[in-house]
């Protein structure tokens, strides 16, 4: 929606991710296990506030009511998310791609890897989804976002970096498939709050 | 007068509490020692908050099918004084946390998790100061406050039970049991829950009241 019509949005997101990974690059060259998986998580987590943050904030009014007579609220929410996990998980294999090409790559198992970053962006799309719902009603407040988004993500990204972790080195962790449980369940609930509500935000 | 006779039961109970909280026997296990007295102060005030969150949360419900600003101003003032009895409640933990577990932050995620819900519930206050429109604040903050409560009671309530803790009732330590609480304990710790609680209360309505008065200044 908002990145095919503005290419410069899409590009620019591409050239953050680029950039943040060459700097980390230059700073310590090849990280170990422990401390490129931080630093993976941490750009991804840059790059769904920047991503996903703009999917209202630029919007402009004009646009947005005439979305609101279109359609009901609930299926421009869906319309959303789903646009939004399609937007992270391509963001999510660029910032792979670009983390193993500058950082080296210490993955061992490959696609539990992928599977688990996948689940992360999912996760995190969702999340900012709703977020930036929020924030772009109160005044369309940059800060409000980080305010109220970092508290919320700060478990989600602990989980995701503990499941993430099996991928490197071949370690015992006891409660993984709860883990992943923990996730799903997590995405489920946000899924189902957003689309009760959303139409109470839209009601301007 | 007959309707504040649980004030004057709120100040009776909790001066017993605080008197016998520190004078009463109790058994000395360990490393915890005199600091289990930390129950009676500790416990009570997580009770109070999840009170308090759950009256505010409920209150948010309800202002988004009936949109009436009194709604509003319960549901805000119940999250605050959620907020201060959570941060008492970090207080008391962390204060036993530094003389049984050896620090004050150490890495529990119970103690980390809350934290973390507290920051949520603090996020809640601040956008509710960053919206200038009472009546969008009240709607936009309602639906905020319903996702915090969404998030706050897996994060306190069933992660920690989940994986290892140093607090009781986690994966692999015993959880809180009336059976093997000691008894003169547990005649402290049940007037702790209902004083501290009708305290609670006591303070959340005045806040309703003072925020009551400012909705009347602005109508008029």
């Amino acid at each position: 929606m908002l990145e095919l019509r503005q290419k410069y949005a899409f590009y620019g997101i591409l050239l953050y991710i680029i950039s943040t990974v060459f700097v980390i690059n230059l700073m310590i060259d090849k990280p170990e296990e422990k401390i490129w998986n931080a630093l993976f998580w941490v750009v991804q987590l840059f790059v769904a506030v920047n991503a996903i943050a703009k999917s209202f904030v630029q919007e402009n009014r004009g646009r947005l009511l005439y979305f609101y007579s279109l359609v009901h609220p609930r299926s421009f929410i869906a319309a959303k998310l789903i646009y939004n996990i399609i937007l992270m998980s391509v963001m999510t294999l660029i910032t792979m791609g670009c983390c193993m090409m500058f950082l080296g790559n210490p993955v061992t198992s490959f696609w539990y890897f992928l599977g688990v970053i996948l689940l992360g962006g999912i996760s995190l799309s969702l999340l900012f989804t709703m977020l930036a719902a929020i924030a772009a009603q109160a005044n369309q407040n940059a800060a409000l976002m980080a305010i109220m988004g970092f508290p919320i993500m700060l478990p989600l990204l602990m989980l995701l970096s503990n499941i993430a972790k099996s991928s490197f080195i071949t370690v015992y962790q006891p409660g993984l498939p709860k883990m992943f449980l923990m996730m799903g369940s997590m995405d489920v609930l946000i899924i189902a709050l957003s689309l009760v509500l959303f139409p109470f935000l839209w009601k301007d | 007068m007959a309707k504040h006779w649980w004030k004057a039961l709120a100040v009776i109970i909790l001066v017993y509490v605080i008197i016998a909280g520190f004078t009463v026997e109790i058994p000395i296990i360990g490393t915890n020692g005199q600091s289990s007295r930390g129950l009676f102060f500790h416990v009570p005030m997580w009770i109070c908050m999840y009170t308090m969150f759950t009256i505010s949360v409920i209150n948010s419900v309800l202002y988004l099918s009936k949109y009436d600003l009194r709604r509003d101003a319960y549901a805000s003032s119940a999250a605050s004084v959620g907020v201060f009895y959570g941060i008492l409640g970090f207080a008391t933990g962390t204060l036993w946390a530094t003389y049984t577990w050896g620090g004050s932050f150490t890495r529990d995620p119970k103690q980390m998790l809350t934290a973390v819900a507290l920051m949520i519930y603090m996020a809640y206050l601040v956008l509710r100061l960053s919206i200038p429109d009472i009546d969008k604040r009240a709607r936009i903050s309602a639906v905020f406050n319903i996702f915090a409560f969404a998030l706050l009671i897996p994060l306190t309530y069933i992660i920690p039970r989940m994986v290892d803790s140093l607090h009781p009732g986690s994966a692999t330590t015993p959880g809180f049991a009336s059976s093997d609480t000691d008894n003169h304990m547990k005649w402290v710790l049940y007037p702790a829950f209902i004083g501290w609680t009708l305290l609670s209360v006591w303070i959340y309505t005045l806040l309703v009241r003072y925020k009551k008065l400012e909705l009347k200044n602005i109508f008029k």
